[in-house]
């Protein structure tokens, strides 16, 4: 058995780790790290995310016990301090010796301090571990202003960091444009002007020649004699190898640090490997974790028998979004190759700046630079990395076709194109986990392949590539639902709604296989729902917690009451009970984004009791908790506006309670403003009336949320029994052909033909579908009941609403703790 | 809080000391779960109609430490009968306890009978 010790349990190492585990169990190889930091191997390039979770759990690549369960014994908090080759044995900086067969470095980096006189003051910091942050948040509430030293990708990121930290930021940069290896002059203008606005400041040209202050830095003197005043400085200027372990033990560094490296990536001793941002292969060290996984995967192929594989360098293009502002730089990003001719775009206004060099006979792409916009990116690494045809006219790469052709869709891409750079995987990688071994559920390949498992950023591509794939062989893509189900949620919706199942266990005897599970359980519910609009606590145990309990659980147990305010209009005497039953029952409250009132901290067994009070009162369910209509926003409109065209409020009302209950593959919600001025953001919702001087012009498909998208004009000056008419065909078209959890506006995005096939349907009713639309939509309105009035009026349901089957009290384990004269529940951990 | 996790221990059929009844069995909804609490420890029973089975795991989930999994949704990945937290959707099989789809520590299961509509979980 061979024995394997790392030194280092960064990124790579960790990686190291992984691909080891996956090819040798602790029978064949035995696995020791040692890691000077005090936690496990953390996701450095999501360093930046601390700052707002300041959890390092969260940035594990794995927790502790994943060492336990793959036989790795993991030493944190231990610096290898020597290194004895003559009996292969290392040493920490405890005293503790152990002796290995091979020897993986993977050390890492440090940030490079350049000798400026100064720097050891107090305030100045670097930008490379938690400790780092730690460090950095907890001197930043102290101080107003804070610069950063090096307007590279790192330095931006810090800066964005002391920004959040409600600091004024600075960026001093040597160059005279930022990022200066990525990025020309005119990509770095777009992304400095963009940066600016902001509230970043950018000094370029500026090299810093002392750092004055007594003790703790307050100026920063430049050699053109002007100077800056701030209270604590980051240093982002680079990297530098942590080869020091070469001085115990003689092996072989770089001018620039690092230990040399050959293509199997052996030091000078052939038992001692490095990876990683340690190593220095021809002459480069990688700032970059991609091709550290690349050489982890080189060492576990050589330690485990196959020699065959031989790192040969690695590409150094980088897509990121930096500051919310999409940079990517790709192959000969420069132009610097002999006769390349540039091609560049620019459009200022939407700060958008696209660049690419062409090889002297325009047939090759040898790279480029995209500020503002990457959506092309990964398609433009591939035509460069695999030396693709570029189209007749170049600039469409840039631009988009204008017209017909155009080879450059999936399918164009050669079997070697490298999709996921993070873990090397290649589109015949996932070609023949399709057809070879007949994966075809995206997650499945993600595991399989490990394809979209790192950073993320060729997710939809590798979707893309399983469709086309699919496609290719014939099937035509259908996203079914589960393991449990063969069929899309569209069929499923014919199949219940055809044949009149009513319940789930029937569909699954039917048409199913297994026991169900939470994928399918809820997505069926919500079928269910929306074809019959029965009681949904029929069936409760197949619906999602939110909808079994029909209030939203909350961290700790507890649950919340949202009563439906239609438009956010309120009477005083409403707003009194809502105020004496948060009360009575010590419920936290809030208006919400969606004008009404949430009630938060409900004990389970009080929810009857508490609706039973808001029902009285009037109140009925606000759906909060379903896949269902939320609000329809309103504005106040022409009753009190002096801009209203219309009287808005009335017609939100309206809008709201004809749709309320109305269950939906996702959430649903509504706007409607009194004039273009838009106050209540209609044309961010799902759908979005806006007055015209003669009627409503109506917005569908936007939403807020993660991925904001402005809603599409289906219709102009309609009136507002045809805009309901065509929001009803809308609503159920959407409700009938949409995959689960499909906001309208991605169900949108999927629709062949767009906004305009979508008009075809709804306006112009060219599938004739618009009486039977309709009709579906009067059913499921007639069918409406408030589900908390059913549940108070029923004692069985009643009895759902209980902690313990065998006592009435509540849950003991509930804990809050009081805030600003309320509550909230108390941290977990 | 990881005090509370140790208080939930595996009992196998043959360490039960005692049998504790539960609650009736019409009192459970079908392929659903309850909690009910002996001795200080919260216990969630699942009806698992479909497969006509019972089964009792502690009713903490090992993730963020919640009083909840009597409330999780049954289903079954392969053969394996699951429970999935409502929190987040971590899954555990019904069987051994053991966490499906994560790294969280397996939960504690329960020896359970029914016995003339009567539900009782087995504890040591
Ligand atoms: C309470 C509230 C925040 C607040 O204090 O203002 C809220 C709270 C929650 N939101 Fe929200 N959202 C609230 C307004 C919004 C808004 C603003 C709005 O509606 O104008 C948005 C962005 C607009 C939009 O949706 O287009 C919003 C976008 C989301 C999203 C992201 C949706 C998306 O498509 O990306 C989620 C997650 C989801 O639904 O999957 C979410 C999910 C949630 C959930 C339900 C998460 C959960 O399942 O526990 C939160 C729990 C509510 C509770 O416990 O009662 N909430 N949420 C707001 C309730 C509005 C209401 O009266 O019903
Ligand atoms: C803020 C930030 C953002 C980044 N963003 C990106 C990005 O978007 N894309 C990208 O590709 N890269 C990015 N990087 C770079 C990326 O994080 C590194 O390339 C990667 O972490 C290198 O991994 P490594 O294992 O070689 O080194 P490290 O992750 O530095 O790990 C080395 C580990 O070894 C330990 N160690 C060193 N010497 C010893 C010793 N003698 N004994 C014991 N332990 C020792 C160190 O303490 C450290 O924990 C970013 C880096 C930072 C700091
Ligand atoms: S591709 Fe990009 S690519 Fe795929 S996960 Fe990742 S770096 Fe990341
Ligand atoms: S608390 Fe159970 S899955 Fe998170």
């Amino acid at each position: 058995m061979k024995k394997v010790i790392v030194i280092g349990n960064g990124m790579v190492g960790y990686k190291f780790c992984e691909k080891l585990r996956a090819k040798a169990k602790a029978d064949e190889v035995s696995l020791v790290v040692y890691g000077e930091e005090p936690i496990p191997a953390y996701d450095r390039v999501h360093l930046s995310e601390y700052f707002e979770n300041q959890s390092a759990e969260k940035l594990y690549m794995a927790p502790r016990s994943w060492y336990e369960e793959n036989d790795i014994t993991l030493k944190t908090g231990q610096l290898v301090t020597n290194i004895d080759r003559e009996s292969r044995a290392i040493e920490t900086h405890t005293g503790e010796k152990e002796s290995y067969d091979y020897l993986i470095l993977a050390t890492g980096s440090s940030a490079m301090v350049p000798p400026i006189t100064g720097v050891d003051k107090k305030g100045v910091f670097v930008y490379r571990t938690i400790e780092d942050l730690e460090q950095i948040i907890d001197y930043a509430q102290h101080a107003k202003r804070g610069a950063v030293l090096g307007g590279g990708l790192l330095g931006l990121e810090a800066a964005k960091a002391l920004l959040d930290l409600k600091l004024d930021a600075q960026v001093i940069e040597f160059a005279p444009r930022l990022m200066p290896r990525q990025l020309d002059d005119s990509g770095s203008n777009m992304l400095k002007s963009k940066i600016e606005s902001l509230g970043i400041e950018i000094l370029l040209n500026k090299n810093t020649k002392e750092i004055h202050g007594n003790g703790k830095l307050d100026r920063l003197e430049f050699s053109d004699g002007t100077s800056l005043e701030t209270d604590m400085l980051v240093i982002s200027c680079g990297i530098v190898s942590r080869d020091e372990l070469a001085k115990t033990c003689g092996l072989e560094t770089g001018p620039r640090g690092g230990f040399v490296v050959n293509d199997q990536l052996q030091t000078n001793d052939p038992s001692i490997y490095a990876i990683g941002e340690a190593a220095n292969y021809n002459g480069m060290v990688y700032g970059l974790v991609a091709p550290g996984y690349d050489m982890a995967e080189t060492v576990v192929d050589q330690l485990t028998g196959d020699q065959s594989k031989q790192f040969s360098g690695a590409d150094m293009s980088t897509k990121l979004k930096l500051i919310g502002v999409d940079v990517g730089s790709f192959g000969d990003a420069l132009g610097q190759s002999e006769g390349s001719i540039p091609i560049a775009f620019e459009d200022k206004s939407a700060g958008v700046y696209k660049r690419i060099n062409l090889s002297a006979d325009k047939k090759k792409l040898l790279g480029g630079v995209l500020v503002g916009d990457c959506a092309d990116y990964s398609m433009l690494l591939q035509i460069t990395q695999n030396g693709m045809a570029v189209p007749p006219n170049p600039e469409d790469l840039i631009l988009g076709a204008r017209g017909a052709g155009g080879g450059n869709s999936i399918a164009d891409l050669p079997d070697s194109a490298q999709i996921c750079s993070c873990e090397n995987v290649t589109k015949s990688a996932i070609v023949s986990a399709i057809k070879d071994d007949g994966i075809t559920d995206l997650k499945e390949i993600r595991t399989c392949t490990k394809a979209g498992t790192g950073c993320g950023a060729c997710s939809p591509m590798v979707g893309d590539i399983v469709s086309a794939t699919l496609k290719s062989m014939g099937q035509s893509v259908r996203k079914t639902l589960c393991a449990h189900f063969d069929y899309t949620r569209q069929e499923l919706y014919s199949l219940i709604k055809i044949k009149e199942v009513k319940s789930f266990n029937d569909l699954l005897n039917q048409y199913g296989r297994g026991d169900g599970c939470e994928t399918c359980k809820p997505a069926v519910a919500s079928l269910m729902a929306s074809i019959w609009n029965e009681p949904i606590l029929k069936q409760d145990t197949i619906q999602d917690t939110n909808d079994r309990f029909l209030a939203n659980i909350q961290k700790g147990g507890s649950y919340s009451v949202v009563p439906r305010v239609p438009a956010g209009e309120i009477t005083p005497d409403k707003l009194i009970v809502i105020g004496q039953v948060a009360k009575k029952y010590d419920l936290y409250t809030k208006i919400t984004g969606g004008q009404r009132i949430d009630l938060f901290g409900a004990k389970l067994n009080d929810l009857p009791k508490i609706w039973r009070e808001l029902i009285d009162a009037g109140f009925e369910s606000g759906h909060a908790y379903g896949k269902s209509l939320r609000t329809v926003k309103s504005c106040v409109g022409s009753t009190w506006c002096r801009y209203g065209l219309h009287d808005s409020v009335s017609f939100a009302i309206e809008i709201e309670n004809r749709y309320k209950g109305l269950r939906s593959p996702h959430k649903l919600k509504g706007g409607v403003s009194g004039c273009r001025r838009e106050c209540a953001e209609a044309q961010g919702k799902d759908f979005g009336l806006m007055a015209t001087e003669i009627g409503y012009n109506l917005y569908v498909c936007g939403n807020g949320g993660a991925n904001p998208q402005h809603a599409k004009l289906l219709a102009g000056d309609v009136d507002e029994k045809t805009a309901i008419k065509y929001l009803d065909r809308f609503l159920m078209f959407y409700i009938r052909t949409a995959e689960p959890l499909n906001r309208t506006s991605v169900w949108l995005n999927k629709l062949e033909g767009g906004i305009d096939y979508l008009r075809e349907v709804v306006v112009n009713d060219c599938l004739g579908l618009g009486d039977e639309l309709e009709k579906d939509m009067q059913a499921l309105i007639a069918a409406y009941h408030c589900e908390w009035r059913e549940a108070v009026e029923n004692e069985d349901m009643k009895q759902k609403f209980r902690h313990f089957a065998n006592s009435e009290a509540d849950d003991p384990t509930l804990q809050f703790v009081p805030m600003r004269e309320m509550k909230k529940p108390a941290d977990w951990d | 809080m990881s005090q509370q996790t140790l208080n939930y221990k595996t009992i196998e059929p043959n360490q039960v000391k005692t049998w504790y009844e539960a609650c009736k069995e019409e009192q459970f909804p079908s392929d659903g779960g309850l909690c009910v609490e002996f001795e200080g420890l919260q216990i969630a029973i699942f009806n698992f109609s479909r497969r006509k089975k019972w089964y009792a795991t502690q009713n903490l989930c090992p993730h963020k430490k919640q009083m909840i999994l009597s409330r999780g949704m049954l289903g079954s990945e392969g053969e394996e009968p699951k429970v999935a937290c409502p929190f987040h959707k971590k899954t555990f099989s019904l069987e051994s306890g053991a966490n499906l789809n994560g790294h969280e520590c397996a939960l504690a299961t329960y020896p359970i009978k029914v016995e003339e509509g009567v539900v009782y979980v087995g504890l040591g």
